[in-house]
């Protein structure tokens, strides 16, 4: 029956005719490829070979890798990162589950104001609560007595503002895994008269699992690749973040940062890599019919979440609190009385306030740019039907910035952009590298959010406009576009608040006329003008915090005027 | 049909994903103003089969014409179709109105002329008033209409349906079964329709295309697909169909139990076993003992009757459905539909013996061993 010779037709597939459609699909397939090797594979790869090389680019094996071992005081930070992050982690991990706990499954008052304020720290770059933990807890500090003669500069102090800064994140995931429970679990629990402690080891622990388990990760990927806090309070406690800027910056030694960079790399792509193939399992935990948990009043636990919740949203304002009264105070301790000389940063070191107009320029680019870039290859990726294989490779790499500390990319990219034999070495040093390196450092999160939007399209809208004579590019501006507005707003602040904040990757891309406002801080902080690294740290917040707002009153505009095609 | 070339011709169409073959060597003729729909199981490749008509899926192997054009290659905005998704795909920021204009826009037709197709095709699909409503302030039956008219605003040769009912719940679905056949006869427009369900097959469509496991087992009226189904599969996919163990004796006819049976001219070669078939609807009920002489409705010719008893029945809204046993059935059962009347006027009850006919012109024999 199937005896090709008895088949009067072709027993090969038809070649498809020129079909501008497909040819543009593939161009942008190829374009966006093409813009992901030149901003991250490319980059990485320049900065691995360059750990193997010696001053001279010639290839030397392992001797970076043996020098680095054989000096103490360098591998000696191996241990420092791992330990400090180790500790954050279990110290956020427990106060972040307690906290998404109370939030989700008890019956406590002001749930939407605690959960707001928890949200804090993210409006601020990592180097705030280190400035402010000087002021608490340094020589001069007010609640000095509290470490009972330990210094806050080295391990306290890493752990303190890491805790602080990476609190959020933690939260936002627990509150997730928290709130996907199964409340049938819970009535079979009680029906089966399992005790309240039970209940919580065998129902709530396991439910929450997968969220926990994602949050450790995230946690500790953000501690040990972070630079802000143990720059300006790390003092003598070295960690591999700051490594690899003292290797570059302090003694030029890019060989040596590029084998501190591989340091870094190595533990946050493990992280990275146990957490996807953990997550992997999740899926199938899900049912569609589980019923959502809704908690009963307990008068006890809720008084407790009550008091619990309001200590910790104290310290987290408190510690911004600190920051924003001692960017005003004259001069600490002996002049507390205040004003705004602290924000004339013209007469500091650090770009005065052009670095904070720089800081605003780049984060706006980012947004703007990164927005369209990221939501388009993320479309190309989604909702392309040939070029399988470049697709699959796009998604592949765009998961791998999340794996890259910012200290690596930015190093990444001086070795890249920076050789002269690099056709783009002309963007070296200016705003674009800044935007780009930027857009590229948290390209995931972005496409993760642009994808997880499109996957709840209609997968037909292509199809059904191709039969229609509607080119794909109409229909991805006239629906695609308006239907994922609410994503696209989210990825929009998501890469500006970060643009603002950060200060890993653009430590090293800044130039004498692109000084960021982030970059500014830390500066002002080395120069010992604390104080105006604080007024400037502010003005960060300042600007994310007006920038949420704006947020929040537009998408309740838009809501509003497109309520009537949204379901819910 | 008549002797004029057909609208649509597959030849040889072919399709793997990667190493599982979705369908194999389909051939098939479809005329202008047919309405063909494609029913077989869920998986067997019939949503694939219209994929490929449409071009949004290119096949591995074959040849498609349309119109006397060869469209094999063609990507889809280069065909003449439209179509309509299980899911509708409305798009949900647009109102009626833009939704149906989708295309004529696009095609840059005059602002006044779209308004008036627009407000023409609504009235067509019953949704006049409508078009300044979104999808999401529709009914399931409303939205399914609007993608109708967005289907059809091109006025495209080919109308491609994905299951276009399948969404709705059981009293939308009949009325639009009826509408859209309704609506397809008067624009004489080329339809074909993918379904599972074989009810909506053969109330809506001219010919049907049997499919499984991606490949046609018959094409057919509704009629001729119920009547004479050329396997066990299509039989039992449409309708009930009883099959029975039997042997092929030496006269074209077949032994059932120690039974001669005639039946319908069939390739089963002499001496092998074989399947008996009868729907249950074509068993016709005898008094009991009619085959003796003597009895008070002495059967004349007695060929291809047989003693039975009735072991279970069951009330079925216009009819009974029995469930028999005989000597002549051995461990099998027979499945038989009375109707109420005979039930009532033969006082038939579980437990009561008759005697039951399989006429020869409704008795089919398949090559395999029954289950
Ligand atoms: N893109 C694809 N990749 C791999 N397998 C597919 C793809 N599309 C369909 N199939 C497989 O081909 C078979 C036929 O699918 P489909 O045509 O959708 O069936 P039907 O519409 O008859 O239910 C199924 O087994 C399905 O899993
Ligand atoms: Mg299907």
């Amino acid at each position: 029956m199937t005896d090709a010779t008895l088949n009067p037709v072709s027993n090969r597939g038809p070649r498809a005719r020129f079909n501008l459609e497909a040819w543009v699909m593939r161009g942008g397939i190829a374009i966006a490829g093409l813009f992901l090797i030149v901003a991250v594979i490319l980059p990485l790869y320049a900065m691995l070979s360059k750990s193997f090389e010696d001053k001279d680019g010639a290839f030397i094996g392992l001797t970076n890798y043996v020098a680095y071992f054989d000096t103490p005081s360098l591998s000696y930070s191996i241990s420092n990162s791992l330990t400090v992050s180790i500790v954050a982690t279990i110290i956020v991990i427990t106060l972040a589950f307690a906290y998404a706990y109370a939030i989700t499954r008890t019956c406590m008052r002001f749930k939407g104001f605690f959960r707001l304020v928890a949200l804090v720290p993210i409006l601020a770059p990592s180097l705030l609560p280190g400035i402010s933990f000087i002021y608490m807890f340094g020589k001069k500090g007010f609640m000095r007595e509290l470490l009972m003669g330990e210094p806050i500069y080295g391990f306290i102090g890493i752990v303190l503002g890491s805790s602080f800064w990476t609190f959020p994140h933690a939260l936002l995931i627990m509150i997730t895994a928290l709130s996907l429970s199964d409340a049938r679990l819970y009535e079979a629990a009680e029906a089966l008269r399992a005790s309240k402690l039970r209940t919580f080891f065998t129902v709530t622990l396991p439910g929450a699992k997968y969220g926990v388990i994602s949050a450790i990760f995230v946690v500790f990927t953000l501690v040990i690749t972070d630079f802000g806090v143990p720059k300006v309070i790390g003092g003598q406690y070295s960690v591999l973040a700051t490594d690899i800027y003292k290797q570059v910056i302090g003694q030029q030694n890019f060989q040596m940062g590029a084998v501190v960079s591989v340091m870094l790399l190595i533990p946050a792509v493990l992280a990275f890599t146990v957490d996807r193939l953990v997550q992997r399992r999740q899926v199938a935990l899900l049912s569609a019919r589980a019923v959502p948990y809704a908690p009963k009043p307990s008068r006890g636990r809720d008084i407790g979440a009550l008091i619990f919740c309001s200590v910790m949203a104290g310290m987290l304002l408190l510690v911004l609190g600190v920051a924003a009264y001692a960017s005003l105070v004259k001069f600490w301790p002996y002049n507390l009385s205040l004003g705004f000389t602290h924000y004339n940063f013209e007469i500091m070191d650090g770009g005065g306030w052009g670095a904070w107009f720089n800081s605003m320029k780049m984060a706006g680019l980012t947004a703007l740019i990164g927005t369209t870039l990221v939501f388009t290859v993320a479309y190309l990726v989604e909702k392309g039907q040939d070029a399988r294989f470049g697709r699959v490779v796009i998604q592949a790499m765009a998961m791998v910035p999340l794996a890259v500390p910012g200290m690596v990319l930015g190093l990444a990219y001086i070795f890249f952009f920076n050789n002269p034999a690099n056709p783009l070495n002309g963007i070296y040093a200016t705003m674009a590298i800044l935007v780009l390196s930027t857009v590229a450092h948290f390209y995931t999160v972005a496409h993760l959010t642009a994808v997880t939007a499109l996957k709840q399209i209609d997968g037909e809208f292509e199809s059904v406009s191709s039969s229609l004579k509607v080119p794909f590019w109409t229909t991805f501006r006239r629906v695609t576009v308006p239907v994922c507005q609410p994503a696209i707003f989210s990825m929009a602040v998501y890469l500006f608040m970060n643009a603002m904040t950060t200060v890993s990757a653009v430590v090293f891309l800044y130039s004498p006329d692109t000084n960021l406002a982030s970059v500014a801080v830390m500066n002002m902080d080395d120069a010992g003008d604390i104080a105006p690294a604080a007024a400037m740290a502010m003005m960060i917040v300042y600007t994310n915090l007006t920038v949420v707002l704006i947020y929040g009153l537009l998408s309740r505009l838009v809501e509003k005027r497109t309520q009537a095609w949204r379901q819910r | 049909m008549s002797g004029s070339a057909p609208y649509l011709r597959l030849q040889g169409v072919s399709k793997s994903f990667g190493s599982f073959t979705a369908l194999q060597d389909i051939a098939l003729d479809v005329h202008e103003g047919e309405f063909v729909c494609f029913l077989g199981p869920s998986g067997c490749g019939k949503t694939t089969l219209l994929r490929i008509i449409a071009g949004l899926e290119i096949q591995s192997a074959g040849q498609i014409t349309q119109a006397g054009v060869d469209i094999s290659a063609l990507p889809p905005s280069q065909r003449d179709f439209g179509i309509v998704f299980q899911s509708y795909a409305l798009f949900p920021n647009l109102n009626v109105n833009r939704n149906v204009a989708y295309g004529l826009e696009n095609a840059g037709s005059a602002r006044a002329a779209t308004a008036q197709r627009v407000e023409e095709l609504l009235a067509l699909v019953g949704l006049p008033d409508q078009g300044t409503k979104y999808p999401a302030q529709l009914s399931g039956g409303q939205q399914q209409r609007v993608a109708l008219a967005r289907a059809l605003a091109m006025s495209p040769g080919l109308l491609l349906l994905d299951e276009p009912l399948s969404a709705l719940d059981a009293q939308v679905r009949g009325h639009l079964r009826h509408e859209i056949k309704s609506l397809q006869r008067r624009l004489g427009v080329t339809t074909i329709m993918v379904t599972h369900d074989q009810e909506e097959a053969l109330t809506m469509a001219d010919r049907i295309v049997v499919m499984d496991h991606g490949v046609v087992e018959q094409v057919g009226t509704p009629l001729e697909i119920y009547r004479e189904p050329v396997s066990p599969f299509v039989a039992n996919f449409i309708g009930t169909m009883n099959q029975l163990p039997c042997e092929v004796n030496g006269t074209g006819g077949v032994k059932l139990g120690v039974l001669s049976i005639a039946c319908q001219d069939h390739s089963v070669e002499s001496g092998a076993s074989a399947i008996l078939a009868i729907r249950p609807e074509d068993v016709i009920p005898h008094g009991a003992g009619a085959r003796s002489p003597g009895a008070p409705d002495i059967i004349e010719t007695p060929g291809n009757t047989f003693d039975a008893r009735i072991e279970d029945m069951e009330f079925l809204g216009s009819f009974f459905r029995a469930e028999l046993s005989g000597q002549v059935l051995g461990e099998a059962h027979l499945l038989a539909d009375f109707s109420i009347n005979a039930v009532r006027r033969m006082g038939l009850e579980t437990g009561k013996e008759l005697t039951v006919e399989l006429p020869a012109e409704r008795v089919r024999v398949y090559a395999g061993t029954a289950v």
